[in-house]
């Protein structure tokens, strides 16, 4: 990758007076990948906050080649892009080398575009896929997904009288995306920005495709001061709730351990959408939780090595 | 000089698509299109053109690809049939708002439920308002010529529309019959060299597509794409003449067949035209003065141009191959009645919806019909606006 003094002088290709929240991680997430990028890139998004966010027409905030389609097919329509390219750079129409990027949220990745996902991982596109995981619905409104933690309060896994929140654990994308055997898979956060340009950088120099899942904190539906983003972003990987780890050709690579395991307690006490966690009576789900993220971290080292 | 062959719907889809050499098919099967997409395969694997071929896992993703692939600049086409066309649905639409002229042949095959593989028009005629044009095509013949055309129609600038190419499921796709195809050089020069508008591989001027319009913009973008409809119609024509001085044979929005000295008429779409026409020259020989208009573009509508060819006819039976469930007519009907409203003393006209799942329609049907019409014009009235045709009732 190149050099923090090369970076330093490299455009940011997203630009100021976007529409995101103030607080909002998904920009941070845009610049770090757009800036780690050696060669052109044309980007692909699905429906949901970054595109409202970044493309009311009349303006854009893009300066590269930006395309938006539908809700559950951003990878599809980025293998659609990539095919294109792959056919006329080979009819000679095209001599540049330029890489894809496809962004979804969680929403967009682990439901209802999983399948246009897995399809487009397993035909084996040139294209690196970054979710940008905020862990909810968040541009409708704050509705539970499959990347909806245990316990997390939305508005279609509302906490009640009856009710703790949503009742599952997370759908362990990452792991879904080392099952199909892809060349590179790896897990981010905008708070370790060198490592998470370092895994674009990566990513995009493999041939063939490539799946990168970011947490990204949500100022609105995780509920916290719109200043402590990149805290929370960082508060995630050091209490391992959020492992930051890489996958290349089969081989788990840890590639950040806390030197000392923060309880997740702190992370979940932070954010509102967890408050009603914090009474005698749901008291034992944070144990649960802290005892789930216990097992997966060790499984985790096991298969690092470590 | 054209070339003899003996080929199915399918196989002629196929091969126009080879010598049109598209940048990008992205598709995925379906009975009864399925051939299609496995014989363009086979030309893909022996080098015979130079396409990337995306198998994808969903008729969605298939429309998905496609449009990524026309917005990066390639020219890009894909297949379907029935369910696979709804699946698609969303981004059929996005497709075109997006002004994106990608073609796609669709083998109409009944839109489920029940699940049927045969022939009905419900699935094009369900996407008529969806924004592609629709070309519906007779045998296996016009559906190789109206694919050669539908790209020139497509790509033209003042159209910038995708369209849908139909052949009726099992009854064009798969019958063989006897045709001319072009030679691949011909092809070749009348696709000639696509030159994209603002594609997203222009790295040097980046576009932003598929921008979110709210209220401020998307009523002058809808506007436009449908100025795009309203123009095409010249367009259609204009290929069609350059077409017909390549092959020797002529298309126009519609087919007028003994229409012109008719008294009765029937207005039908795809394969069953033919069997009309075979039940218009027994009826003709019989002293009966009937005739037949073959639609061929049902989008754009040539509502004014149905009108002119049909207004001296005294009954007209619409043929409808799919329901509306509006409780009134089937969908072709709705429309060619709306176009005759207005025309002084306009004909009498009833509707026939038929062939619903493959139902098979023959010489006797269509006769049926016109005794009906002969019926209908000598009282200058119909007891009824529809009837099943050879249905159990």
């Amino acid at each position: 990758m190149a050099t923090l003094k090369e970076l330093s002088t490299r455009e940011f290709n997203i630009s100021s007076g976007h529409r995101a929240c103030a607080g909002c991680a998904f920009p941070m997430i845009i610049k770090q990948a757009l800036m780690a990028a050696d060669n052109p890139v044309v980007v692909g998004c699905a429906t949901g906050c970054m595109e409202v966010c970044t493309t009311i027409y009349p303006y854009t905030a893009w300066k590269v080649p930006f395309i938006h389609n539908a809700f559950e097919n951003s990878a599809a329509t980025v293998s659609g892009v990539e095919a294109a390219y792959q056919s006329l750079r080979r009819k000679g129409k095209i001599d540049k080398k330029i890489d894809f990027i496809a962004f979804g949220g969680d929403g967009g990745t682990y439901d209802i575009g999983f399948q246009s996902l897995s399809g487009a991982m397993e035909r084996g596109h040139d294209m690196l896929y970054i979710c940008y995981d905020n862990q909810a619905y968040m541009n409708t409104g704050i509705q539970r997904s499959s990347a909806t933690p245990r316990g997390a309060n939305t508005t279609t896994s509302p906490a009640g009288k009856e009710s703790f929140g949503k009742k599952q654990y997370r759908k362990d994308l990452t792991e879904v995306m080392v099952a199909h055997g892809i060349p590179f898979v790896a897990q981010a956060s905008p708070a370790m920005w060198s490592d998470l340009m370092s895994k674009v950088n990566r990513a995009l120099a493999v041939e063939g495709p490539a799946f990168m899942n970011v947490i990204q904190p949500c100022v609105l539906g995780w509920k916290y001061d719109s200043s402590q983003s990149v805290a929370l972003a960082k508060l995630a990987v050091d209490t391992c709730y959020w492992p930051l780890y890489e996958v290349v050709e089969g081989k788990y690579k840890l590639s950040y351990k806390p030197k000392e395991k923060v309880p997740v307690r702190e992370f979940l006490q932070k954010q509102d959408r967890f408050r009603h966690l914090f009474t005698p009576k749901n008291e034992h789900i944070i144990d649960e939780i802290q005892a789930e993220i216990d097992r997966k971290w060790e499984a985790l080292l096991a298969k690092c090595g470590e | 000089m054209s070339i003899r062959v003996a080929k199915t719907g399918n196989e002629a889809v196929a091969e126009a698509m080879r010598q049109m050499r598209p940048d990008v098919v992205a598709a995925y099967p379906i009975t009864p299109q399925t051939e299609i997409v496995q014989i363009f395969s086979g030309f893909v694997a022996d080098g015979l053109v130079d396409t990337e071929m995306v198998t994808v896992e969903s008729e969605h993703s298939a429309m998905s690809a496609t449009v990524g692939a026309a917005a990066a600049g390639a020219r890009a086409m894909t297949a379907t049939s029935a369910n696979g066309l709804a699946l698609m649905w969303e981004i059929v639409y996005i497709a075109a708002s997006m002004r994106l002229p990608i073609v796609m042949p669709v083998v109409n095959r009944a839109l489920s439920g029940p699940i049927n593989i045969h022939c009905d028009h419900s699935d094009t005629m369900g996407a008529r308002d969806s924004g592609w044009i629709q070309i519906f095509s007779e045998n296996a013949q016009e559906a190789y010529d109206n694919t050669l055309q539908a790209l020139r129609i497509a790509e033209n600038p003042n159209v910038l529309l995708p369209a849908m190419v139909t052949m009726d499921g099992f009854i064009i796709s798969h019958a063989m019959e006897v045709m001319e195809i072009l030679e691949d050089e011909k092809v070749r020069e009348w696709v000639g060299e696509y030159v994209p508008e603002n594609p997203l591989l222009d790295v040097d001027n980046p576009v932003t597509i598929g921008p979110l319009d709210l209220y401020d913009w998307n009523m002058e973008h809808k506007r436009q794409q449908a100025e795009a409809m309203v123009q095409s119609k010249a367009v259609i024509l204009k290929v069609a003449e350059d077409y017909a001085k390549l092959t020797g044979r002529r298309y126009g929005l519609f087919e007028e067949y003994m229409l012109e000295d008719a008294e009765v008429a029937v207005v039908v779409l795809g394969s069953t035209a033919g069997t009309a026409k075979v039940v218009v020259n027994e009826l003709r020989k019989q002293g009966v003065k009937a005739g037949l208009l073959k639609l061929r573009v049902f989008r754009p509508f040539p509502a004014e141009e149905i009108a002119a060819a049909l207004k001296h006819v005294k009954a007209i039976a619409v043929m409808d191959r799919s329901d509306s469930f509006n409780a009134i007519s089937g969908p072709v009907f709705a429309e060619v009645r709306s176009a005759m409203y207005g025309v002084q003393s306009a004909p009498a006209i009833v509707d026939y919806i038929y062939g619903i799942g493959g139902r098979d329609v023959t010489p006797e049907h269509i006769r049926k019909v016109y005794d009906d019409l002969a019926n209908i014009a000598a009282r200058g009235k119909a007891d009824r606006i529809l009837t099943y045709l050879g249905v159990r009732e």
